[in-house]
């Protein structure tokens, strides 16, 4: 398959099997001639950044019994940088996190947590391989709108 | 960087003298947000509508960059023709950050923002109250920042930015 049309495919498959959201498009629409790499360039911030609340998060897991307040505060912030990246899973999972918090139900927290951390590994290697094919494809006519 | 707009002026922020956009005749907006993503995020909304922007990760850095920070400042007081800022933030939340600038005589005429990821009514109308223009939902779009464009124009016509 042609590289370009491989790009628009796996482009589309991202946003159909729901791990991107409306807010990507709204980065792509940003992207221009002064910045022709800002999606990379904010997906990327975006793990760099997070991997320190990540890291909070699991330490802060590991106490025992657990601080929901603490821990809702973290999530809050990752909530926040996984929706302005467009990350539809990823935020899912963290309103779920949020919810059992709220709740004070570790077992769910905990849940939670394994499913949020597999959706945010799994975008990122997605996102990766986008990332790459894109730039192997040159630069392209704006991409195709999923409608 | 004086903000010499004292003529009505409802011209786009694109305004040029002999062709060309001076730095001082685009209209210049504070973004406060402690997200690094958020911050990259409204600086690339802003300027693509050509709008000058400093972001500044707190309120504490956004009072020093309005004047009204400790002495020794890192900061040069610089003016500001809107503040668009957060509104959950460690320290100083942007309601806080809200009601310093509405506090001062010097800064209450700028038009404050405030971005929050939360709909919350009474949060929303508590901003309001104390004076802020709108109260916008994260993730902030293109839609949004053309709306803001009226708060600003408004003050320039009223020539009153200090």
């Amino acid at each position: 398959m042609d590289l370009k049309r491989q790009v628009a495919y796996m482009r589309r498959s991202l946003f159909d099997q729901g791990y991107l959201d409306e807010q990507f498009i709204q980065l792509e629409d940003l992207q221009d001639d002064v910045n022709p790499n800002f999606v990379e360039e904010i997906v990327t911030l975006f793990y760099r950044d997070s991997a320190r609340l990540i890291l909070n998060i699991e330490q802060a897991m590991e106490k025992s019994p657990l601080d929901f307040d603490k821990l809702d505060t973290y999530m809050h912030q990752f909530k926040g940088s996984s929706s302005s990246i467009g990350a539809k899973k990823v935020k899912s999972e963290a309103t779920q996190f949020r919810e059992f918090c709220k709740a004070g139900n570790a077992e769910g927290c905990l849940r939670t947590y394994q499913q949020l951390k597999k959706e945010y590994t799994t975008l990122r290697k997605k996102l990766e391989t986008y990332f790459q094919l894109a730039r192997q494809a040159g630069p392209a006519e704006t991409a195709s709108r999923p409608n | 960087m004086d903000m010499s707009g004292s003529k009505a002026s409802t011209s786009s922020p694109r305004r040029g003298l002999s062709g060309d956009t001076r730095e001082s005749e685009r209209l210049h907006v504070l973004a406060v947000d402690d997200s690094s993503i958020d911050r990259k995020l409204i600086e690339k909304l802003l300027k693509s509508s050509s709008y000058r922007v400093t972001t500044v990760e707190s309120g504490k850095r956004a009072l020093e960059l309005l004047g009204l920070g400790k002495e020794n400042s890192f900061f040069k007081e610089q003016k500001v023709n809107m503040i668009i800022t957060d509104y959950c933030m460690p320290e100083m939340t942007g309601f806080d950050l809200l009601k310093r600038v509405k506090e001062s005589s010097a800064l209450k005429e700028i038009p404050v923002v405030i971005l929050s990821s939360e709909n919350v009514p009474t949060r929303i109308n508590r901003c309001l109250e104390e004076g802020a223009e709108e109260f916008l939902l994260k993730p902030l779009r293109q839609s949004d920042v053309s709306r803001l464009h009226n708060h600003m124009t408004r003050v320039n016509r009223c020539g009153s930015v200090s």
